[in-house]
């Protein structure tokens, strides 16, 4: 399910928002028990759209991804069969859900490095989150061009 | 409620221990840190830790032996090939083999059974023959055939295991007796997932019976089991250096004899040679036909070292001993995690070998892994290179966590209370 509402924060103030609630964890424990804390929050995306298209194949875990255009914004669903893949989705969803494509094109997720979630990202972990990210942009991409076109 | 093994402490079991902190000392990775715990590395079925020896003569082979093999007539050459050489006699003298000519080194065993099937498919076998291998095969016992067999007209037929993950001998029997166009049957000595000693001897001899060459992955094999081809009556035995205390990139590749002689070249080059012209070119005999290339030799040599010591340890009543304390302590450990079943667990447990792979009901392998990473723990998640066995346990993989024999006890019960851990945070 892919939610509509405008997002009225720009990507910078999401991002400042979730750097804080890390910075409350001095154990890594804690952050990964919050992580899969919002991986099992996460609402799944319909079963229908798990398909191989959306799919996101990454060795380890694999992620699926949906998106909706609407207005100059862009709205994602993203599920993975790991949870802590899933809580990294969410925190992915919260700063890019309802924003406009420049933003989105411009951003260059290093909150993820700034929460210590840096080796997530790296391709050789394989989780599909570094594809995931690669996808979320070439959406972007792809309805701005779109619309110019139009 | 943490989770301790019911053995005595007693004097036999410090004696063990007291051998077992000998050994570590040999192996200078395992004293290290990661994510600032002391490193547990239950990761020894992909790669072995390799022993202070093997990273002595590596470095001094590369510092001061440093020269091609073979071919030239100065003295580090000459030291160099004997240092190579002697690796091979190591080899033969670890499997028993009767000469030298029936090793020929590889860049591991991936690359000896891709040899084998190239060659042997060609040499050996006729459009309509098939090939027959295991379902729990890694797929570097698989993919080689499938893509020898593309071009030759043969085909793969697959021998599946029991749910427990054992072979039925009855089974490939009846298969063989059925099927009179299997020429080659290829099939593990240990699995990497399933972690049971497969009958080896039991299956050479069925297969023979029907005039079928058996090839032998060893990969696991040589780590956890006495290793005789001679006695076994194989055709073909491979294994890899680095799962053994040795670097990576080289491996071996037992061969008979007369079957060696009749295939032809895997790959063309420097050394394999014996005269070349346009016109036509003959082969250098056995082990060099094979042996294309300048090969690792560094490594080569480095295996002496590593079969020494691998030699020592399963000699040793001891290392048997923690060996089984280890499998004992696992199955009672994790028996106790709800959700988790073994996949491969054998009627008989002696023929299970320390390594463990587990499918945990709600528990993604890879989240599993990411913590245990996370408390310096070092363990395997995915497929481990046997998609079709594994998709028959879950579709998400599993978490391996494989033993050599410096681990302890000690680690053995850490990682199981981290996974109890684990698995009620994940679940």
């Amino acid at each position: 399910m892919i939610e509509s509402q405008v997002n009225i924060r720009s990507i910078g103030e999401m991002e400042e928002e979730i750097v804080s609630e890390f910075t409350v964890f001095d154990e890594w424990l804690d952050k990964y028990e919050y992580l899969i804390e919002l991986g099992k929050e996460l609402e799944s995306i319909d079963e229908s759209d798990k398909t191989d298209d959306n799919l996101i194949r990454g060795c380890q875990s694999r992620v699926w991804l949906v998106c909706r255009s609407s207005g100059g914004r862009l709205w994602f669903g993203a599920d993975s069969d790991a949870v802590i893949t899933k809580g990294i989705i969410s925190l992915l969803l919260k700063v890019y859900n309802g924003q406009k494509y420049d933003d989105i094109i411009a951003s260059d997720f290093s909150f993820i490095e700034r929460i210590g979630l840096k080796e997530n990202l790296s391709p050789t972990r394989a989780n599909g989150l570094l594809s995931m990210i690669k996808q979320i942009k070439a959406y972007a991409l792809a309805y701005k061009e779109k619309e110019t076109q139009q | 409620m943490l989770f301790r093994p019911k053995t005595k402490v007693c004097l036999v079991l410090l004696q063990v221990m007291d051998i077992i902190e000998q050994i570590r000392e040999e192996f200078p990775a395992l004293h290290q840190q990661v994510w600032g715990k002391p490193l547990i590395y239950l990761d020894n079925a992909a790669t072995a830790q390799r022993h202070r020896k093997v990273l002595e003569l590596q470095e001094l082979m590369s510092s001061r032996i440093n020269a091609n093999i073979h071919r030239a007539l100065h003295k580090l050459s000459a030291d160099a090939t004997d240092l190579y050489e002697a690796g091979r006699e190591a080899v033969r003298n670890f499997i028993g083999a009767e000469s030298r000519e029936e090793i020929i080194f590889t860049s591991g065993a991936t690359s000896a059974l891709n040899l084998i099937a190239f060659s042997l498919v060609r040499s050996h076998l006729t459009a309509g023959d098939k090939v027959l291998v295991c379902e729990a095969e890694h797929h570097s016992n698989i993919v080689p055939w499938q893509l020898a067999c593309e071009v030759s007209g043969v085909s793969l037929e697959v021998l599946s295991v029991e749910e427990s993950g054992e072979i039925s001998l009855e089974r490939l029997r009846e298969l063989l007796e059925k099927d009179d166009r299997i020429r080659i049957l290829s099939v593990n000595h240990i699995s990497n997932v399933l972690g049971i000693i497969n009958p080896i001897a039991e299956i050479v001899r069925i297969a023979h019976s029907r005039g079928v060459l058996v090839v032998i992955d060893g990969a696991q094999g040589v780590v956890h089991d006495k290793v005789s081809v001679k006695d076994l009556d194989c055709d073909f035995y491979v294994f890899s250096g680095h799962k053994i205390y040795a670097p990576s990139g080289i491996g071996a590749l037992y061969g008979r004899r007369s079957l060696l002689e009749n295939m032809p070249p895997y790959m063309g080059g420097g050394d394999m040679v014996d005269r070349v012209s346009f016109g036509r070119t003959t082969y250098a005999p056995l082990p060099l036909k094979f042996e294309a290339g300048t090969p690792n030799f560094v490594a080569a040599a480095c295996l002496k070292p590593a079969l020494e010591f691998a030699t020592a340890i399963r000699e040793d009543i001891q290392v048997q001993e923690h060996e089984k304390s280890i499998v004992s302590t696992m199955v009672q450990g994790l028996q106790q995690i709800e959700g988790l079943r073994i996949c491969g667990l054998p009627q008989e447990l002696s023929l299970k070998v320390p390594i463990f792979s587990l499918d945990i009901k709600g528990v993604h392998p890879a989240d599993a892994a990411q913590m245990l990473d996370k408390m310096g723990i070092a363990v395997r998640s995915g497929f481990m290179c046997a998609e079709p066995l594994v998709s028959r346990y879950s579709e998400s993989g599993l978490l391996r966590v494989s033993f050599a024999p410096y681990n302890t006890l000690s680690e053995c019960e850490i990682f199981i209370n981290k996974l109890k851990l684990v698995t009620d945070m994940l679940k």
